[in-house]
């Protein structure tokens, strides 16, 4: 079953005083099945977090659908959380009051012990015990997403859409917490769609890579599965025949745009 | 700034008001026209040691006055506020509403307060009234001007989160819109409230309404120079009072972003 489906999704921004719109991306297609994870490849300015935040409901497409169970999307919504680069914590909250304005936002009817516990539950599963009442400007980089990623996961949405989650945190956090991340997705089987620029990053968590060409006119040129068996570990996975096969494919891609003319579907087989 | 002196500022501080005091005195006694500092002292003892006394309508204790000229801003600035900040939080989600209006509010800032009170006088035929709104009408604008900058200034994350967990309306506002504009709106507060009392003094003093304006007019009616002298550190007094308060809601309200 599909659980996300992007049908022809194209993005123009418009200039005064420019005739022609500028186009972002144009009939982007691309699917993300349940339980999958799912990450978009591509140069910084290729529109992936614009497709991103369509997705989330919080951009518009000014063509094509967004499906999610079926159901055409309109607007933003409790079904799809967000995971921001910049983390987007409200900085007058703790770090229980961030994740517990979500969690009341989702569950309106809920008496005060049952937010609570949920709150309480999802700290833990991010190892913030006793930082609760620290405001996220007492927080490192890595803390901070934590309670990002926290507040999505403490809704149970359907579908959680990472937006460069940690392209914002120093290298030796950022593999803690993605491996966390993996843990987190294991645990809760939740479905992910990330974008990112960051090759080891999309190789190390995601199912399928799906390669987006630089802008303007950007589209998806090629979907790559990941065939290394999970656990993946950030110092093992090198060792992975499969790896490097992988991993210059993409930077092939990524260092030659004239390369593609037309999109194409590897399968790379370990 | 060097360890070791941070009691030095209130030792300057103390000597500069000697100095001040030393130089009151000095002027007093060449030129005999104006009372001394102690002849001030006398009269806020007198004043001060019986605060509330009632002698009738027109003579009432400073303290009394004092309370009479708190309860006629408070009444007017928090009405000020909140036609000021509901104002503001809807310009400020409606640029266009409030790139029209801009104007208009800088104009209307720019007038004192002062200014409107024969029209005001004219229209409700009530001093008390009247000077209720001078407060009203010195509280709006900087109060409308800073919550109107400060929402529209909102992080666009703050509003996509608030978006994404469907908050309604109401929640929006005040979960997010509010705190995240908070600082900004306490220092629109902060100005209004210093333009409330100080246009407070020349309304209740120019309308005749009991209070600390009046007072100072009333004892200059007098010829009490003294009285007039200890009304002005009374209103000074009070006026950074009201302030230390503010600042405490400014630092409540603070976030480091």
């Amino acid at each position: 079953m599909k659980l996300l489906r992007v049908d022809r999704v194209s993005k123009f921004f418009s200039t005064p005083g420019v005739r022609d719109d500028y186009c972002v991306f144009r009939d982007v297609s691309l699917s993300v099945e349940e339980k999958e994870f799912v990450a978009v490849l591509g140069h910084s300015g290729c529109g992936k977090s614009t497709l991103l935040n369509i997705v989330a409901g919080i951009d518009s497409a000014d063509d094509g659908y967004v499906y999610l169970d079926g159901k055409e999307i309109s607007g933003a919504g409790l079904d799809r959380m967000v995971v921001f680069q910049n983390f987007a914590l409200m900085p007058w909250l703790t770090v229980s009051g961030n994740i517990r304005i979500a969690v009341k936002a989702a569950y309106s009817g809920w008496d005060r012990h049952r937010i609570n516990d949920r709150v309480r539950r999802y700290v833990e599963m991010v190892g913030l015990s006793g930082a609760e009442s620290k405001r996220p400007a007492e927080l490192s980089g890595g803390m901070k997403q934590r309670v990002g990623l926290a507040r999505a996961f403490c809704v149970e949405p359907r579908i959680l859409l990472l937006d460069e989650p940690f392209a914002q945190i120093d290298a030796l956090t950022r593999g803690v917490i993605q491996e966390e991340l993996v843990r987190m997705w294991l645990e809760t089987g939740i479905t992910i769609f990330m974008v990112t620029h960051d090759v080891d990053e999309a190789i190390l968590l995601s199912d399928r890579i799906m390669l987006m060409s630089p802008g303007p006119d950007a589209k998806i040129m090629e979907e790559i599965k990941v065939n290394i068996p999970r656990p993946r570990e950030r110092a093992t996975i090198i060792e992975h025949p499969g790896y490097y096969a992988i991993r210059n494919r993409i930077i092939r891609f990524l260092s030659n745009k004239d390369e593609y003319d037309q999109p194409k579907r590897v399968n790379l087989v370990a | 700034m060097k360890k070791g002196n941070g009691k030095g500022w209130l030792i300057l501080c103390f000597m500069f008001l000697v100095l001040f005091l030393g130089a009151w005195q000095l002027y007093t006694a060449t030129f005999r026209n104006l009372p001394g500092p102690m002849a001030v002292a006398e009269t806020a003892w007198e004043f001060l040691s019986n605060p509330f006394y009632d002698k009738g309508p027109n003579d009432k204790g400073i303290g009394t006055l004092a309370l009479y000229s708190l309860g006629r801003l408070s009444l007017g600035f928090v009405s000020g506020s909140l036609v000021a900040i509901t104002l503001g939080v809807i310009l400020g989600l409606n640029q266009m509403l409030f790139k029209a209006l801009n104007p208009y509010i800088q104009v209307l800032r720019a007038i004192s307060p002062i200014a409107w009170m024969p029209l005001l006088l004219y229209s409700v035929q009530d001093s008390n009234w009247t000077a209720l709104l001078v407060v009203f009408m010195a509280s709006v604008w900087p109060t409308l001007a800073n919550t109107a900058f400060g929402v529209s200034t909102i992080k666009k994350d703050y509003i996509s989160v608030s978006n994404i967990l469907q908050m309604n309306p109401v929640a929006k506002v005040f979960k997010v819109i509010l705190p995240g504009a908070g600082p900004t709106i306490v220092a629109g507060l902060r100005i209004s409230m210093g333009s409330a009392w100080v246009a407070i003094v020349p309304a209740e003093a120019l309308l005749g309404s009991l209070g600390l304006g009046y007072f100072v007019w009333n004892e200059w009616n007098n010829l009490s120079l003294t009285s007039v002298i200890f009304a002005i550190l009374i209103i000074g007094v009070v006026g950074v009072c009201i302030d230390i308060l503010f600042n405490q809601l400014a630092r409540r309200l603070a976030y480091v972003d």
